[in-house]
């Protein structure tokens, strides 16, 4: 059983203070989805459990199992268990993204970085671009190469199914996405969420929630938590919009 | 077998090649010869050789010309500093009888070949092998399979006894003494392989050439030639390595390669020498009607490099691909790694793909060269050089020219230089890599539409020694 607590984590970038004292729970097989306006510190919070160096924490802890890891650099904190789908994820053009893929359960399993993918991980990327979306031809691509905004989401999931990790922070991962493919990845999440990964994600639609079904629901706005409630909170955003939803707390 | 293992685990635990090598004791000599090259020592070269007469004028001529031609100005002065010949041992024969079998070559003389696994690999995967040691040939053999079909594989003293009508035909005649250090190398050439391949043989495995220096303060001069006959093929392939050496050693080679009429020869160099080693090397082709040339350089070792891989496109229809990979870790290194091609008949074609790393300040350099002559008509020419440029105190130049006398001719150059950026670093760290793991995987991926074209063994030991490059040596500050 895996849990990620967050404690009240405050971060600045650029000596301005983005996220004010956050903290939460998560565990095996939750869904909890992360709502606020845009520029309310979502992004931030995910980079900062990350682990990205640019993100400055001034106070809190992040929990993983039981261990503070936030002094940990951004790869330790993967190898415990920790993984991020990132909105814009970055285009590495040089590494095919089968390359990548094969490197990260190299490292998880401790085997040496360019040893050739072992045959039940072909097997498992075979099935797993089926499922979001992907043909071969994009696993012999760079990573993000040339994809288009819905690719790079499609190729963010397929990397979480095939890491099945402990905790994933899954940073709008509908956005840019056709209705089919919002379908595709909230399924695909679903079944990660089924398999024990808890998950966070972020999101400004209802849609993909109906699919997901998230257990708990919480409202960040200007570094703070808002609300926290369950879907009903999703819908009275939908109805009212963030600006009347926030002021009436 | 164990051997090939060793190996990979050595280099999976961060030794490097050079590092496997110092391990080794020096092996004795039967004869040096030493200090500054002059007429006297030429000839004694050649009489300890036993050459023909045409073979002591050839050197003698190309010494003078040596003397003669000015040393090109553009190298480096600390390299030409160090290159001093007086103080360089330009002959070094190393106490052994030659054999066609390890089990007859001295243990502290297979021992070097041992630790890099070359008996292994040629017992799997080659056709041939041929294995210098400092200044002679101390290991030749070649499959029988292919000796019955007349293929000719021979140190090269060997060759100018038994076959001189057959050598003097392109002993230096695909590369003539003209510059300085290919003159220095007509007059003190020492060892290599000559390679003949009669019409219609394909020599479906590689054949190798293994080249090691042993010594601080020596001169290698080996001179490869393989000559294919009509609509022949096939692939050589040349390795070089020396032990971390206490001081530079020098190495000015030559390979020259004459394909005939439909022939298909590919070259191929993993030069992996030590820090130590200054490397010159002359290397030209030339193709004759529908012959095919391609070129593969891998410049990963050794602390100033300058090869220009060259293939004369001298019959119609003739065509040669020239790839360079070029690694310049290090400060104070340079490497270049160039090409040249000359068109000299109609619709010839070309194409040169250069890809360079430098790292921890040093610079590579793609120096190019495609001339195409007045009526070679319909030649294409295409060069692509790709830079990776892995840190602020590193360098990558790219210096192609053209000269096209043609108005039909298709030339076109494309150059890219890429840094590798903290974005690409962080998103690699999130997915468990650190940072020297990130760099790796880039500068692999970067190089690998090249290195997929390699053989098995040679791409695996290749991208193995090129990650160790990079997390021993790749610190950035």
């Amino acid at each position: 059983m895996a849990e990620l607590r967050i404690e009240d984590l405050a971060v600045s970038v650029d000596g301005k203070l983005i996220i004010n004292g956050v903290s939460f729970g998560v565990r095996s097989g939750e869904v909890l989805a992360l709502m606020g306006p845009n520029g309310s510190g979502k992004t931030t919070l995910f980079m900062t459990i990350a682990g990205h160096p640019r993100y400055n924490v001034v106070r809190g802890k992040v929990m993983l199992d039981g261990e503070d890891i936030i002094k940990l650099p951004p790869e330790e904190r993967f190898l415990r268990g920790l993984m991020v789908a990132f909105q814009t994820p970055t285009v590495v053009p040089e590494v095919r993204l089968s390359t990548l893929i094969t490197a990260m359960i190299n490292k998880i399993n401790g085997r040496k970085l360019t040893d050739p993918a072992p045959p039940s991980l072909v097997n498992s990327l075979m099935k797993g671009i089926q499922e979001v979306g992907l043909t071969p031809a994009h696993l012999s691509r760079g990573v993000n190469h040339g994809f288009s905004g819905g690719e790079m989401k499609r190729s963010e999931i397929l990397q979480l199914l095939m890491v099945k990790p402990k905790v994933a922070l899954i940073d709008e991962p509908d956005s840019g996405l056709d209705v089919d493919g919002v379908f595709a990845v909230g399924k695909a999440l679903l079944s990660l969420a089924n398999s024990g990964t808890a998950i966070v994600l972020t999101t400004h639609s209802a849609k993909i929630l109906h699919v997901v079904k998230p257990t708990r629901v919480l409202v960040l706005n200007r570094g703070r938590i808002a609300a926290e409630g369950g879907m009903e909170l999703v819908e009275e955003i939908e109805k009212v919009g963030y600006e009347n939803f926030l002021k009436a707390r | 077998m164990g051997m090939r293992h060793d190996l990979y685990n050595l280099i999976e635990d961060g030794i490097t090649p050079e590092e496997v090598l110092s391990k080794n004791t020096p092996v004795r000599r039967s004869v040096e010869i030493k200090g500054e090259v002059t007429k006297d020592v030429v000839e004694e070269l050649s009489k300890i050789k036993r050459e023909p007469d045409w073979m002591m004028r050839l050197r003698l001529r190309s010494l003078e010309l040596f003397n003669k031609l000015p040393t090109p100005n553009w190298l480096p002065n600390w390299v030409l500093d160090n290159i001093n010949l007086e103080d360089y041992i330009s002959y070094a024969r190393p106490d052994v009888n030659r054999s066609s079998n390890w089990d007859e070559i001295p243990p502290e003389v297979r021992q070097y070949y041992e630790a890099l696994n070359i008996p292994e690999i040629e017992a799997r995967a080659l056709m041939g092998l041929g294995a210098q040691l400092d200044s002679e040939i101390i290991y030749i053999n070649i499959r029988k399979q292919l000796a019955e079909k007349g293929v000719v594989v021979l140190p090269m003293e060997e060759a100018v006894q038994k076959y001189p009508d057959l050598v003097k035909q392109y002993f230096m005649r695909v590369f003539p003494p003209e510059h300085k250090f290919a003159a220095l190398h007509g007059a003190l050439w020492s060892g290599g392989v000559f390679v003949y391949v009669p019409p219609g043989v394909r020599i479906e495995a590689p054949i190798e050439g293994f080249f090691l220096i042993s010594n601080a303060g020596e001169g290698q001069f080996e001179h490869t030639l393989v000559v294919a006959d009509k609509g022949s093929y096939i692939h050589y392939i040349e390795g070089c390595s020396a032990p971390r050496l206490s001081k530079y050693s020098f190495h000015d080679g030559m390979v020259e390669i004459y394909a005939h009429e439909g022939a298909k020869v590919k070259f191929t160099t993993v030069q992996n020498w030590s820090r130590n080693v200054i490397n010159f090397n002359n290397k030209r082709a030339i193709a004759e009607r529908n012959a095919e040339v391609e070129w593969v350089e891998a410049s990963i070792g050794s602390v100033a490099s300058f090869v220009y891989p060259s293939t004369i496109l001298k019959g119609e229809g003739a065509k040669t691909e020239i790839t360079g990979i070029t690694i310049a870790n290090g400060k104070g290194h340079v490497k270049e790694n160039g090409a040249k091609v000359i068109h000299d008949a109609p619709n010839t074609s070309s194409k040169v793909v250069n890809k360079s790393i430098s790292a921890n300040g040093g610079t590579a350099v793609y120096k190019g060269v495609v001339y195409v002559r007045r009526g070679a008509r319909f030649a294409r020419s295409h060069v692509a050089c790709d830079s990776l440029v892995l840190d602020g105190d590193s360098k990558a130049y790219t210096i192609p020219h053209d000269q096209v006398f043609d108005d039909t001719a298709v030339v076109t150059h494309e150059a890219y230089t890429g840094r590798i950026s903290e974005d690409k670093i962080n998103y690699l760290r999130t997915r468990g890599l650190t940072e020297e793991e990130a760099k790796s995987l880039i500068v692999l991926g970067f190089i690998s539409d090249v290195t997929e074209g390699l053989p098995f063994e040679y791409a695996m030991v290749l991208n193995r020694v090129i990650m160790l490059e990079f997390s021993k040596y790749g610190k950035v500050a």
